[in-house]
């Protein structure tokens, strides 16, 4: 057996990660370096990273403990954007400050959760990742016919700031902090929750249900718990997403293709695995953000009537980059590139681990019988 | 029974039946696939939708190397007008013929390269792997056909076939569609229902370790179910494209979740219900732009598809059945 990877610092990688975010902006050579190599500022881009790894951790929740598929996201990440919108703008009376709103906007997307989740939870998988789905959709096109109340396709503004400090306005540094703060303390409860008694038995219905059940668990109860805390916490992350946007703009923004983007960051990250959730999204935000527009650039420069011709840019791509990713992840690496330790020994029964990991059979798999060996062989 | 040429309730009424049943039909053909592969691999193919749009394209290839005129190319193309009842006709079915085997041996080959390896692995790797060969797909379509709709040839016309009278449309497109679905859908019926491979198909449905034991090749079977399904989904695509007149490379994705939740509604894995699914998600799509408001119909068929997975998961035509452990 190999030893246990070395960690630096005596810090988890997750850990000297979230450092490292912590001290960037204390470093303004960076900052300033990046800025002309690419001319593009980190400081802006990490905060919308900060919250779709927010949004990550929420469908981690569910896809990654619980294991069940959950395509409609978005339609919780609109729920708090839409509080935000409709508590803070001067469209309406409320105009409550941000820190009464940002709680709220979990609340409530956690409640919709609730109520989805009540009816529709006891549906198998592929029924419950098309109900998702469809209310996913149902949201976007009901937030786009209800002008009324969600102004359409012009969307709620503008959103009032946390402070009317100028410096909010000036400098990427209070927003930065504010949304790694959240972040970093999502982490925390996701990291307590996990080892606690509801983190286990999130993960054995995972498993397997019928054992679970009969062990004496409620799936139900439990679904439910995860349904809310993933819906509660998307719904945090867009009252920070229609805060920084100050609008909470088109609901074409919160439609299939977002739902679908967050589970393919788990998935290249690896499902059920903080630390994967985070650098999946930051990957693939950093891969549409950052790679794409550089080397479109490049291929500008390069070949400047290319732009005519959409095969001849790397944007027009992007589907097929991320299609073929889904496909050899799941064919390879199934995993995750970040995996917990727990799923990769689910899923490669065979292979020593450098943790010990109680045994666990997979439902059909026909490496059962290794997987009772444990990691023995 | 006449009818008043005023438009009454009942007539408005009567014309959006029609009018759904022809979109019912048409969705109906798609739903087909779906619950073909669902049946007998419990996989819901999120790539259908979009071998259905490829299917489209190809067909509309196949009339501009005809040298149809239209898609803003160069003089000295054939005109539309020119062209007699028979030559459109002609036409069509060369592009059925083309489009259906197009669309079976991509649907074939996805599932020999893709779904088959991950037989045994955990349910969710096929579902994830089917959104990603989805986006594949959508990027092949974008790469053909561009970003924008593209107008497909006129080829059927909008002639009203019934009496003026009677203050009722049914379309020379209307005609068409039901006379390219219904009989697919009935060959279908007999096809799986009297064939030794029809057979082979039930049975491996209902237990492939069983089935294998048996001598079937369910390999096989399962690859010819895949192959029969895109071809269903090809001559969806001639259909749609030459009833809207528009495609585009997102069609896939909409048109393929309103034929999904038609194999739901129907009880998921019955060629029946599929029918009978896409006849209802018709007809509620034209009742609902007629009596709810154009915009809100997507919610209305999604909203259905939440209630019926809630209330009746089997669907309409479906037997309840146990998880299997």
């Amino acid at each position: 057996m190999p030893p246990p990877a070395r960690k630096p610092f005596g810090l988890s990688w997750e850990g000297g990660i979230f450092l490292a975010l912590l001290l960037y902006p204390l470093f303004p050579m960076f900052e300033r370096g990046l800025f002309a190599a690419t001319g593009r500022s980190l400081g802006e881009q990490l905060p919308l990273v900060f919250i779709f790894a927010l949004l990550a951790y929420g469908l981690n929740v569910v896809v990654g403990y619980t294991g069940l598929l959950h395509l409609g996201i978005a339609a919780f990440f609109a729920v708090g954007a839409y509080t935000a919108g409709i508590f803070s703008t001067a469209a309406y009376a409320f105009q409550w400050p941000f820190w009464v709103v940002l709680p709220l906007g979990a609340l409530a997307a956690a409640g919709v959760g609730l109520l989805l989740g009540a009816p529709t939870l006891r549906l198998r998988g592929d029924y419950l990742a098309l109900v998702t789905l469809g209310f996913g959709e149902v949201t976007k096109f009901t937030l786009k016919n209800v002008v009324g109340i969600t102004a359409g396709s012009q969307g709620l503004s503008p959103i009032n700031p946390p402070t009317d400090h100028p410096a909010w306005s000036d400098d990427f540094r209070p927003f930065y902090y504010l949304t790694l703060g959240v972040l970093i303390l999502a982490a925390l409860l996701l990291r307590n929750l996990e080892r606690s008694r509801l983190g286990r038995a999130w993960i054995a219905l995972r498993e397997d249900e019928l054992a679970a059940n009969c062990m004496g668990l409620n799936p139900a109860k439990l679904k439910l718990a995860a349904f809310a805390l993933g819906s509660g916490l998307a719904g945090l992350a867009g009252v920070l997403y229609a805060t920084r946007l100050t609008s909470t703009a088109d609901p074409n923004a919160y439609d299939f293709n977002r739902s679908i983007f967050l589970v393919c960051c788990l998935i290249v990250g690896g499902l059920g695995s903080r630390l994967g959730a985070l650098l999946g999204v930051m990957l693939l935000v950093g891969f549409d953000n950052i790679l794409t527009p550089i080397i479109d650039g490049a291929i500008q420069q390069q070949f400047p009537d290319a732009g005519g011709k959409i095969f001849l840019t790397f944007t027009g791509w992007r589907l097929a980059v991320f299609g073929l990713a889904l496909i050899l992840m799941m064919r390879f690496r199934p995993e995750g590139l970040f995996p917990s330790s727990r799923v990769k020994h689910e899923l490669h029964p065979d292979e020593a681990v450098s943790e010990p990991v109680e045994p666990i059979t997979m439902g059909k798999t026909t490496g059962e019988v290794a997987a009772i060996d444990g990691g023995k062989a | 029974m006449t009818f008043a040429v005023e438009p009454t309730f009942w007539t408005a009424f009567l014309q959006q039946t029609i009018d759904g049943l022809a979109f019912g039909a048409l969705i109906a053909l798609i739903a087909l696939g779906y619950t073909m592969v669902y049946g007998i691999v419990e996989l819901i193919n999120f790539a259908h939708g979009d071998v259905f749009m490829l299917g489209g394209f190809l067909a509309l290839t196949v009339l501009v190397l005809c040298g149809l005129e239209g898609l803003g190319v160069d003089q000295n193309r054939i005109k539309l007008d020119d062209l007699g009842l028979w030559a459109k006709a002609g036409l069509i079915a060369l592009c059925l013929l083309l489009a259906m085997p197009f669309c079976g041996a991509i649907n074939f080959g996805i599932d020999y390269m893709v779904y088959r390896p991950l037989r045994t692995a955990p349910r969710l790797a096929p579902l994830v792997s089917a959104i990603g060969v989805s986006f594949i797909l959508m990027n092949v379509g974008l790469f053909w056909g561009g970003a924008q709709d593209v107008n497909f040839p006129k080829l059927v016309s909008d002639d009203n076939l019934l009496p003026a009278d009677t203050g009722l449309r049914l379309t020379a497109k209307n005609a068409m569609v039901f006379g390219v679905t219904v009989p697919l859908m009935i060959a279908l019926t007999l096809f799986v229902r009297f064939t030794k491979l029809g057979k082979a198909m039930r049975a491996t449905a209902q237990n492939p370790t069983a089935a294998r034991l048996m001598g079937i090749n369910t390999d096989a079977v399962i690859g010819i179910t895949f192959a029969i399904g895109g071809a269903l989904a090809g001559a969806g695509a001639v259909v749609f494209a030459l009833d809207v007149g528009t495609i585009s490379y997102t069609m896939g994705f909409q048109n393929g979740l309103y034929a999904f939740t038609a194999a739901v509604l129907g009880g998921i894995g019955r060629i029946p219900g599929a029918v009978l699914g896409g006849l209802i998600i018709g007809l509620v799509r034209y009742y609902g732009s007629a009596y709810v408001g154009e915009s809100w119909t997507g919610a209305l068929i999604f909203g259905i598809l939440i209630v019926i997975l809630v209330f009746r998961p089997t669907g309409l035509l479906g037997s309840p059945t146990r998880e299997k452990v």
